[in-house]
């Protein structure tokens, strides 16, 4: 699904991310954990095709293609989504007209027609309830005036009304209630399937609980420094970081 | 002394004006005596006139625009004046500044509601006598010179009397059509609504191909505890030039709403200023959208005079190409007015390196127990807003006019008559890309 290897990424002539390799099979859930300006969202960003960023080395491929070479809109017809760690607020589009373009643009790239708008409707519904959000959502200014929790709900809504393939999650759970939380993993694990993979950014071993990884990756200082399984979140939970960095530290 | 570029059109007048004297009343006589008298001092406005600087009006030294003539209103397609005539409004229509009978709506308007030819309302005493009472009570004739011009020479307009209490059903929409090139069309409304009545207005400026000059003055005034909303549509032809002014007087609790849509001309000014009464309230909306070479000046004065008055002014703009927009907002509180709530805004969106936006808010605050704000932007389209979509699937340029479309829509979707926001929106879209912009989705 996703082969990152050696990737090197700078803003201006700061490198963020220096050297990351990254496997990620279909149906497989990664987390990512790591200390706060460690480079986690810069990943998710150079993914998703965020400008601003250069590529200095090592390469990314998505299902056998450039990732790099798309321009972000191809990406995301293709099936990779990104959960912002902070969704933006568009003022004067409505949520339902954004999720309309964006499903439709999938469609048009896979040389399929228009939704019909019943059944556009019918699902987005079925969405929204799955999601416990209020109908008024979908006809509100995408995320204007939105909670922090709303916004993060409304960010795994339009993940599940466009079916992505490789999912990158940042920081979906913070911000969100305890019960938010378990609804919004209930959504995510809804998705689950055999042929759609997930990146989960995360601070916390509780949303771990609720969605359990197949892998669990630190990543410090612009490098994955540990790999492990969903106990060495626990480790983490338990021990903090610091352990990590002495030892790449005296590496 | 006569300034050169009015003493061309001094001369290109007389006959008008000698015709026009001759059948007015003398209380209208002396007006337009007193008008000419400043025209001649003043002529048009000059760039050296700090409300004036901004506004290019070279194009009226170059050309001689002559009073335009009544024509036929057969020259109109009906069918064409019907996307912008509204089925579900009374409709009075001026042709080239002529009340054309055969074109107007009047079916039905309620008895007590007057909607009528100006021109035709003045041979009649009873009104002339309301008339009178009102002419340049809004205005003053030293206004400006285009204001000077209009009470000099306008032939006919419009005259609305909406008698106390009266609460009308449907909206009223005056219709100015240009049909003749070269030509300056002149027409002055006056519009009255007593008190406690409640009229929604729309004033449309529409016209052929071709440049004329629209010069166009409404007077009103909102009765004790009446509510008047204005709707303002100017799409004039692409070569046109728009001086339009409209100038309020609000009565005590009255509420006037003026939502400006400045989308024609080469080059346009619009002027709206209110004066508020106690506990008196207005709101500003406004939006200009300026492509190729347009240019679009929006002025606006609010006066607040007595205490309690509230005023709300939102103006955004949209510039692409070469065009240039201008704002300028004036808030005066006077003394007496404490307790004064006012906020005005203006944004600014660039979409061309070329494209300029100039805004200038100005607050005078004479009084000390007030609520007075402000703010302006000029700024262009948000990366991060740009991004957020592309990663939802759009495409840059989908997502800047999604983005750009969303801008100037807000201003769109606060009209609450449903035809009227109909001819707007097709009217915006029509001047930006529509790609990307799925009208049916809206
Ligand atoms: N545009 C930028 N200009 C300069 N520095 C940047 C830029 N973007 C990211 N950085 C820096 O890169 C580092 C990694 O940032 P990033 O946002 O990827 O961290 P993170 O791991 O997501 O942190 P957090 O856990 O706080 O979300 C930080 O030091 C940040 O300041
Ligand atoms: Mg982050």
């Amino acid at each position: 699904m996703l082969s990152i290897k050696n990737l090197h990424v700078s803003v201006g002539d700061k490198p963020i991310l220096k050297g990351i390799n990254l496997e990620i099979k279909p149906g497989e859930i990664h987390a990512i954990m790591g200390p706060n300006g460690s480079g986690k969202s810069t990943l998710s960003h150079i993914l998703s095709g965020k400008s601003g960023y250069t590529v200095t080395d090592g390469s990314a491929s998505y299902q056998g293609k450039d990732l790099l070479d798309m321009a972000p809109e191809i990406r995301a017809r293709e099936g990779v989504f990104l959960a912002f760690q902070y969704p933006v607020e568009i003022p004067g589009v409505s949520n339902v007209y954004l999720l309309k373009a964006a499903l439709n643009s999938i469609r048009k790239h896979h040389g399929q027609s228009e939704v019909d708008a019943m059944d556009f409707l019918t699902l987005v519904k079925g969405k929204v309830r799955l999601l416990d959000m209020d109908e008024k959502f979908l006809y509100r200014a995408v995320n204007e005036g939105f909670s922090g929790g709303e916004k993060k709900r409304n960010e795994i809504l339009q993940m599940a009304i466009l079916e992505p393939k490789l999912c990158i999650l940042d920081e979906t759970d913070s911000g969100l209630d305890i019960d938010a939380l378990k609804i919004v993993s209930e959504g995510v694990n809804s998705l689950r399937s055999p042929d759609r993979s997930f990146v989960m950014v995360t601070h916390y071993q509780r949303l771990l609980d609720y969605i359990k990884p197949d892998f669990v990756h630190v990543l410090a200082h612009g490098q994955i420094v540990k790999s492990g399984g969903p106990e060495l979140a626990l480790e983490l939970e338990e021990k903090g970081y610091s352990w990590l960095e002495d030892a790449e530290a005296s590496a | 002394m006569a300034v050169a570029n009015s003493s061309q059109y001094l001369e290109a007048y007389a006959d008008r004006f000698a015709d026009l004297s001759e059948k007015s009343d003398s209380w209208l006589k002396q007006q337009r005596t007193e008008a000419l008298g400043q025209f001649t001092a003043t002529g048009f406005p000059k760039a050296r006139d700090e409300e004036w600087r901004y506004t290019q009006l070279s194009a009226l030294d170059k050309t001689l625009f002559l009073p335009a003539q009544k024509s036929a209103s057969c020259a109109i397609d009906v069918e064409w004046l019907k996307n912008y005539q509204l089925a579900d409004a009374w409709s009075i229509v001026l042709v080239d500044g002529f009340f054309s009978a055969e074109l107007s709506q009047l079916d039905g308007l309620p008895a007590g509601v007057v909607v009528s030819s100006l021109a035709q309302s003045l041979a009649d005493p009873k009104s002339a006598l309301l008339i009178a009472d009102k002419f340049n009570q809004a205005v003053n004739v030293d206004e400006n010179g285009f204001v000077a011009f209009n009470s000099a020479y306008f032939a006919d307009g419009v005259w609305v009397h909406i008698p106390a209490k009266q609460i009308l059903a449907k909206p009223i929409q005056i219709v100015h059509v240009a049909t003749q090139a070269s030509v300056a069309i002149n027409t002055r409304s006056i519009i009255v609504a007593d008190e406690q009545s409640q009229v929604q207005l729309i004033e449309t400026f529409v016209g052929l191909e071709g440049a004329y000059v629209s010069v166009s003055v409404a007077e009103v005034f909102v009765g004790q505890n009446a509510d008047v909303t204005l709707y303002k549509v100017q799409v004039e032809s692409e070569k046109a030039l728009h001086f339009g002014g409209t100038y309020v007087k609000q009565a005590r609790d009255a509420r006037f709403r003026h939502d400006n849509f400045a989308l024609g001309a080469l080059i346009a000014r619009s002027d709206v200023h209110t004066d508020l009464n106690q506990a008196s309230e207005c709101e500003f909306n406004g939006l200009y959208l300026g492509i190729k070479r347009q240019h679009s000046d929006n002025h606006t004065r609010i006066n607040h005079l007595k205490p309690h008055g509230i005023s709300r002014e939102l103006y955004k703009g949209v510039l692409d190409d070469k065009a240039r927009g201008v704002f300028q907002g004036r808030v005066v509180v006077a003394e007496d007015a404490q307790k004064t709530d006012s906020q005005m805004n203006n944004r600014n969106l660039l979409l061309s390196n070329d494209a300029e936006a100039d805004t200038k808010p100005q607050l005078e605050i004479y009084a000390d127990d007030v609520k007075c704000a402000h703010g302006v932007t000029v700024g262009q389209l948000d990366e991060k807003s740009i991004f957020y979509l592309q990663s939802r699937c759009v495409d840059e340029e989908t997502a800047r006019n999604m983005l750009t479309f969303a801008f100037a829509n807000e201003m769109v979707d606060k009209v609450k008559i449903k035809s009227l926001h109909d001819v707007i929106l097709g009217q915006v879209l029509l001047r930006f890309p529509q790609e990307g912009v799925n009208k049916e989705w809206l």
